[in-house]
């Protein structure tokens, strides 16, 4: 069975059918081809999918698409772009919070939304909110002190 | 003049486009008319392979093809070959039964390929591989090393499932200090069997072009060159020339992406077939079946000391799992990269250690990050530890009084390497002082005050990386050499294009290898740029593992960097009219001595390819070298790792309060890049030692097959990691570089078990260490 889906992606509206199993990272990796939302699990546990559904985070391989109609969706090319970063992307550059890469936009998309929706950080509240993305590479030491880091200049 | 780059935290060329989603990985590349593939996998971990029924699923809307097993043996598709050739004690081969692309008669693991579905989308393909029908019949499975000898055989050709029996060393003198010896610990242990997980599952795209004949595969690679060789030697799939191989960007590797597994080769074989592009891209649960797992060792060892506790002999007799077949360098790791390491950091003047490697019916196993050095330095670091409580000898104190000197180098052990430099004390002291073992006391009588449990443990590493001279690789069995291809094209404008061999997937190497190659010209690291993983753009490298990037890849750029300059002194001599050997290099410019005159690098190579003013008669023109470079010997990064920990004897939770790590890596070029590549080691040592479990039950199904079983760490579960340096400049590269890639995952577990087991007051304690495991101890303990 196939459905039609509105939504909003990165500030632009797209109109899309698709089956009506189509999760949303199918939709936003296949259909309309940001292939910088990843995916590393079947079983929603790593995170790499992680984007913005009207501003939070969530796992994109466990939302459908057809549970996306007339939603927000911002991904990591949404977030900012090479000429205009986003302070959390900053702040992962700066402090090597990346290796591989593979984890980092969910990574990146899940750290924002833990910067704003918790009244304050610190190196627990940042791991603990962090546990729902894994990454196989740095041992989490760097993005630890990338999201203490970005987090001070997003509440400046 | 440009600041020098060789020494600084440079922030890597590579993040832009990660950090902006534009990172490119196989799974995010779609070719026009690409069709998908799925594979039909054994749901039994021995059986023999009866009628497979294709009718169903091949009527299936967008189906292609079913492709079997059995038509991979028809089109007599070559065997996946293991590339390092042991022989047993006795002299015989190792036994190497053949490993063929997708199964025909005989499965031997859970996950283990039997067919390929091609179709138009990857749900269909799906779908239809559910409807492909198998007949199998069931044989009894051999699960775990210990039991794998006295099982029944699961290749005729592998008597007593044994692969190879091999040993090295004295075994005559080592038994007899044994004998002779004051005191002597027995330590008997397993290093638990891991799976790899990098984040980026495994995935691949074949290409077949009908006009040009050429094949074009996208791999999940860390080594593309070893891949083609091994796919056109081989397996005989494609004439080498018709074959390109590309690892764009890789997401982590860890040893498991060295290999050549069954499905891009299948999928190869598909795409030349069926003439259509075909993706396949594993699920994790794929990922949990059919990566190459790591590790799984049962080690009985004996440390021999006299009364003052000097170290007289160690005897190690290990049973390594290999799976159910031997991945592409599975033979060679618990023998010549785990054998070798048995001496440490100390003069243990005899060694003798058996490794008989078994086949069971379970994954394949082969390298994962240290490849084993993390069992050798397991297996000598806790047994150590053990030899100094019954000895009641401070464990910093032992290890000191029996480490080999700066002065003893080179150094020769008994098992077979020459370390060329080191200064194991040195770590060591810093170490101490950096984790503050003087104040460890003090914090262990505050820990009790709450009711908790404290506890220290060290760890005093070493490794052999950057493998090896190729001559001597191949005089042990290697099935190819080990040196390195390095490009460096200066481009008529003074920029630079570097091409290497190496791979990088999550190293920084295209900041790192700039960086390299910009000191050495006085330019700035913005305009150099590194291009790796195209078998269709560089030579022909040896790619990325065992932490070689630098030591040997980064040499080979060295050394044709170098040729660059000599070329450019030349030119200089001809356009300032002097002599060659008048002409010196430096900060990026060629200066005619005693004299102000002076051409810039950019003039230089402008003048290589715009030869109007040029000596044409005795010089070519441009501005490219290339070099490949072997190395004279292995590189030994060492350390010390301190690791703390604070028990809640309620719980068995364990907290790692402090991680000490100094390592001695040689000459750093990006100190940054380093601490990064440690953080990561260490966490996956964290991980072994603590959470990751890979178990099979005794029918040799997977327990462990999703992150919902398998225990991956995760950012509550580590703790911030403290990091230091020392260093001894490694003798015999260019670079000056050991390696750094593998020391965190070799150093770290037995530094943590040694840490708990204080804590606890108990002999031993198996990893993973888990809070019911360490709950259990405290309660045995107790009564």
């Amino acid at each position: 069975m196939s459905i039609s889906v509105q939504l909003n992606v990165n500030g632009k509206p797209v109109s899309v059918d698709c089956p009506a199993n189509t999760t949303l990272v199918e939709l936003i990796r296949e259909r309309l081809e940001l292939t910088g939302t990843h995916v590393g699990c079947d079983t929603s546990q790593c995170g790499a999918c992680t984007v913005h559904l009207n501003g939070r985070a969530v796992k994109a391989c466990t939302i459908l698409a057809a549970q996306c109609e007339g939603t927000e969706v911002t991904t990591i090319e949404g977030l900012g772009d090479t000429d205009n970063l986003h302070p959390m992307q900053e702040a992962f550059r700066e402090c090597h919070g990346l290796q591989c890469g593979f984890c980092t936009p969910g990574m990146i998309m899940s750290a924002v939304d833990l910067v704003h929706r918790e009244s304050s950080i610190n190196e627990q509240i940042i791991r603990e909110g962090l546990e729902g993305n894994i990454c196989r590479c740095t041992g989490y030491h760097n993005i630890v002190r990338a999201v203490e880091t970005a987090a001070k200049k997003m509440r400046n | 003049m440009v600041e020098q780059s060789i020494g600084r935290s440079v922030l890597r060329k590579e993040d832009m486009r990660f950090i902006t989603g534009n990172g490119r990985y196989t799974d995010d590349i779609n070719l026009r008319g690409q069709t998908y593939g799925y594979f039909v996998r054994s749901p039994y971990a021995h059986a023999v392979v009866g009628e497979v029924d294709a009718l169903a699923a091949q009527t299936m809307p967008g189906v292609i093809a079913v492709l079997t097993g059995k038509q991979v043996a028809e089109d007599e598709l070559g065997s996946l070959p293991c590339g390092w050739m042991i022989h047993s004690k006795d002299g015989s081969e190792m036994k190497h039964p053949p490993h063929p692309v997708m199964a025909a008669t005989k499965v031997n693991y859970v996950g283990e390929p039997v067919a390929l579905v091609v179709a138009e989308s990857f749900a269909e393909a799906k779908n239809a591989a559910e409807l492909v029908s198998v007949d199998y019949e069931e044989l009894n499975a051999v699960v775990s090393a210990s039991d794998a000898q006295s099982s029944p055989d699961i290749y005729e050709e592998a008597p007593r499932n044994t692969c190879y029996e091999w040993e090295l060393g004295e075994k005559d003198a080592t038994e007899a200090a044994i004998k002779g010896a004051a005191h002597v610990t027995r330590y008997t242990l397993t290093n638990n069997r891991l799976i790899p997980n990098a984040l980026e599952p495994r995935a691949a795209i074949a290409d077949f072009n009908r006009g040009t004949e050429e094949l074009t595969l996208y791999t999940t690679s860390q080594n593309p060159h070893l891949a083609r060789l091994i796919l056109t030697a081989f397996v005989q799939l494609a004439p080498e020339h018709k074959l390109r191989i590309i690892a764009p960007d890789v997401g982590g590797g860890f040893g498991s992406k060295i290999f050549v597994y069954s499905e891009e080769t299948a999928l190869a074989w598909a795409s030349m077939k069926l003439g259509v592009a075909i993706k396949w891209t594993a699920e994790r649960a794929e990922s949990f079946l059919a990566d190459a797992h790591g590790r799984d060792h049962v080690s009985e060892a004996e440390l021999a000391m006299d009364e003052e506790g000097n170290f007289l002999a160690l005897r190690v007799k290990t049973t390594a799992n290999m799976g159910a077949y031997l991945s592409t360098f599975a033979s060679a790791v618990p023998t010549y990269l785990y054998g070798t390491l048995l001496a440490g950091q100390y003069k243990t003047p005899n060694i003798y250690v058996e490794v008989d490697s078994v086949f069971t019916n379970t994954a394949p196993v082969d390298a994962y990050r240290g490849a084993g050095r993390p069992e050798a330095t397991f297996l000598v670091e806790r047994i150590v530890e053990l030899a100094a409580k019954e000895l009641g000898i401070d464990p910093a104190e032992l290890r000191r009084k029996n480490m080999i000197k700066p002065e003893d180098f080179p150094y020769q052990t008994p098992v077979a390497l020459e370390y060329d430099i080191g200064d194991y004390e040195a770590s060591l002291n810093k170490a101490l002082k950096m984790a503050d073992y003087a104040g460890f006391a003090n914090r262990k009588a505050d820990s009790q005050a709450n009711g908790k449990l404290r506890g220290i443990g060290f760890s005093c590493y070493i490794e052999a990386c950057g493998l090896a001279p190729s001559a001597l690789a191949g005089s042990l069995g290697a099935g190819v050499g080990l040196w390195e291809s390095g490009e460096v094209r200066v481009n008529p404008t003074g920029s630079v294009t570097v091409l290497t061999g190496t791979h990088s997937h999550g190293q920084g190497h295209e900041t790192t290898f700039a960086q390299l190659v910009a000191s050495r010209f006085g330019i700035s690291v913005d305009d150099v740029e590194v291009v790796h993983g195209d078998t269709g753009k560089m030579d022909f490298g040896l790619g990325t593992y065992g932490s070689r990037s630098l030591s040997v890849g980064g040499s080979a750029l060295a050394v044709a960097a170098d040729k660059v300059i000599e070329k450019g002194r030349r030119i200089a001599a001809h356009l300032l009219e002097g002599e060659v050997d008048n002409i010196n290099f430096e900060d990026g410019e060629f200066r005619l001595k005693e004299s102000n005159r002076s051409k810039t690098f950019q003039e230089i190579a402008f003048a290589a390819y715009v030869p109007h003013d040029y000596p044409i008669e005795e010089l070519e023109p441009g501005l490219a070298e290339k070099a490949f470079y072997d190395p004279v010997n292995f590189t030994y990064p060492a350390g010390t790792h301190i690791c703390e920990v604070e028990i809640d004897p309620e719980t068995g939770v364990t907290e790692i309060t402090k991680f000490t790590a100094v390592d001695d890596f040689g000459n750093i070029i990006n100190p940054m890049i380093v601490e990064g590549q440690v953080h990561g080691g260490i966490a996956q040592g964290v991980g072994q030692a603590m959470l990751e479990q890979c178990v099979y039950d005794e029918s040799g199904q997977l327990q462990t097959g999703s992150y919902m079983d398998y225990c991956m760490p995760r950012a509550d579960d580590l703790p911030n990691f403290t990091v230091g340096m020392t260093t001894t400049v490694c003798t015999h590269n260019p670079v000056g570089a050991k390696g750094c890639g593998e020391a965190g995952a070799i150093g770290s577990p037995p530094a943590i078990i040694n840490a708990i087991t204080d804590a606890i007051g108990v002999r031993d304690i198996s990893m993973p260490a888990t809070p019911e495991k360490i709950w259990r101890a405290v309660q045995e303990v107790k009564t």
